[in-house]
């Protein structure tokens, strides 16, 4: 278990994470959501006292990390930047590790068996592709056997499979009734992977709620709809909650509408359709729609915004 | 997953994190070569200087003593050392090994401790039988012309000894800068700049009398006392200088070790 206590830290001017409270709880998988430059990874230092708080605390099963006796049976972690010496095989850089806590050099083998790095074990890390080290990361992540395991980004620089892997291998531990925490900045890998969602912004909290709930109360409905008199049905459906989105001469996006509006709106017109879907807003559409404002780079405006698009409007 | 070794709930223990250092710095091809050039500059460098002293002979004989002909290389040997007790925590840094290794020991002190007991130890056990080594080929050399020196020579055993420990503790003080600066080029000038650069500045800097007052307590001063058979003015006694020297080296380790426990990383 984790709990996270009112932790703030600045680098000079800016706060990296700002006064942030929340509890990861042992037997689900939690995600830790947000933006790049969100804070996940500076959050994940605290807690490991890799980094120290100006205010607040962090706490991993009762105790600050730096107190444990083992803490590598306490808490495994996969850190996002490289933590690894580049000269150094997979094999040593495990046994290094697994030496502090006079943790067998069986368990090094069969963790590198586990992850699938038996063929290159003994070869340098620096020759590792991202997959590779992220599977290292994992495999001393799990050496200690510990209670809660925290990964930063493990599924970047993964192939298909590996997520795959990945997914199965946090839903395994959290079945096992360990506390398992996972930063991603992607919405839809989390969804797949997470129960519980702790999402920041600007290192703010965000939400912190279960992955239904999140999806439920941040996505909108929109419904796509093709004719090739576009022109006349957006006259029909004009009212104070409807937004309009053109996307192609003859195709647009209509939000604060139902698919069965449109239809009866466009049948007692008589105007043709030749397309009416409703669409479920993608789960990154709607991760996005809630950290957009506390994202630290924008990359673009939103297009929709410009043309004076209605906000808040749901079906 | 099973645990293998649920049976064995073992903490951190310091045997454990010497354990791990030596891992570390066995498996690292850059430490591997520092400790070769380390035994290769004192053998071959002290051999060679033999033969260059007996073929010229007499020459240059009365100019060294034959005890120093065949410690020469230790001169070279020191960087390769000083280098390797700077990488031995720069690279934890530069590659990012060093959050690994505090996730690990997030006390973090142990680590600094047994990086240096570990490093010494090594240091010594390389440098002494290849001082050995050059010792006793290079008399041999010079015995053709019989001017050698006998191991029972009063300060002969001491000088063999004392510079392995001069070495060792060459690389303590790179570590202990390496702690504090965190680079690697960072960490071997500030080793090469306070051992080679600023004490001939400050001979010239200062007058005479105030030079001659210190000099026996610069860095390289004061080691070298320990394997010197022939001291020069202005020096201290062998084993006077060599806790000066050694107080250089822990001095940068005490800082290190104050400045890695604060520092975020």
């Amino acid at each position: 278990m984790i709990e996270v206590t009112n932790i703030t830290k600045r680098y000079g001017d800016t706060v990296a994470v700002d006064d942030l409270s929340f509890t990861v709880q042992p037997g689900v998988v939690t995600g830790f959501l947000g933006p790049n430059g969100a804070g996940k990874s500076t959050t994940m230092r605290l807690i490991l006292d890799l980094d120290a708080a100006d205010s607040g605390s962090a706490i991993v099963n009762g105790k600050p990390y730096r107190e444990h006796a083992a803490p590598l049976r306490e808490v495994g972690a996969l850190l996002e930047a490289r933590s690894v010496h580049t000269g150094r095989s997979a094999r040593d850089h495990l046994l290094a590790l697994a030496q502090t806590h006079r943790i067998p050099r069986a368990r090094v083998d069969e963790l590198i068996d586990m992850v699938g790095l038996h063929d290159v074990a003994g070869k340098r890390v620096g020759g590792f592709s991202l997959g590779m080290g992220q599977r290292l990361g994992i495999a001393q992540a799990l050496l200690g056997d510990p209670s809660t395991v925290m990964l930063d980004e493990p599924v970047n620089g993964l192939d298909p499979e590996g997520i795959q892997w990945v997914r199965h291998l946090l839903q395994g531990l959290a079945a096992e009734g360990r506390t398992v925490f996972v930063s991603s900045h992607l919405m839809s890998e989390m969804a797949q992977t997470a129960e519980h969602l702790v999402v920041i912004g600007r290192g703010r909290m965000i939400a912190d709620t279960s992955v239904e709930q999140f999806v439920a109360g941040a996505s909108k409905q929109v419904v796509r709809v093709r004719s090739p008199e576009l022109a006349r049905l957006t006259e029909a459906l004009a009212g104070p909650n409807v937004t309009i989105t053109a996307l192609e001469p003859s195709s647009a996006e209509v939000a604060g509408a139902s698919a069965e509006q449109i239809g009866d709106a466009a049948a007692a017109r008589g105007i043709t359709l030749h397309e009416l879907t409703p669409v479920q807003a993608s789960l990154e559409e709607a991760f996005m729609e809630v950290t957009q404002d506390a994202s630290q780079f924008h990359s673009v405006e939103d297009p929709a915004a410009d043309l004076g698009a209605v906000e808040g409007t749901q079906a | 997953m099973s645990a293998t070794n649920a049976g064995a709930p073992a903490g951190v223990s310091f045997s454990g994190i010497t354990n791990s250092e030596w891992t570390k710095l066995r498996s690292v091809r850059s430490s591997r070569w520092c400790l070769f050039l380390t035994a290769l500059f004192v053998i071959a460098i002290g051999i060679l200087v033999c033969l260059i002293t007996e073929s010229r002979y007499p020459d240059i004989h009365r100019a060294v003593h034959p005890l120093e002909s065949s410690l020469v290389g230790v001169n070279l040997a020191q960087f390769a050392v000083g280098v390797l007790g700077v990488l031995t925590i720069t690279a934890e840094y530069s590659t990012g090994m060093i959050r690994s290794s505090f996730c690990a020991v997030p006390k973090r002190l142990p680590v600094l401790w047994a990086k240096a007991l570990v490093f010494a130890v090594v240091t010594f056990v390389i440098s002494l039988p290849s001082i050995l080594i050059a010792f006793f080929v290079g008399q041999s050399i010079l015995s053709g012309k019989h001017i050698d020196v006998s191991i029972s020579h009063p300060g002969v055993l001491r000088s063999l000894i004392g510079a392995a420990l001069f070495l060792a503790v060459m690389g303590l003080l790179g570590l202990g800068l390496g702690a504090i600066i965190r680079t690697t080029a960072g960490g071997i000038s500030a080793l090469v700049a306070m051992v080679f650069v600023i004490p001939p500045i400050l001979e010239l800097a200062l007058p005479e009398s105030a030079y001659n007052a210190i000099s026996g307590y610069l860095p390289l001063n004061a080691g070298g006392a320990v394997w010197t058979i022939s001291p020069a003015a202005h020096t201290l006694s062998p084993w006077a200088g060599f806790a000066v020297f050694c107080a250089y080296a822990v001095v940068a380790l005490a800082i290190g070790a104050v400045l890695l426990r604060q520092r975020d990383v």
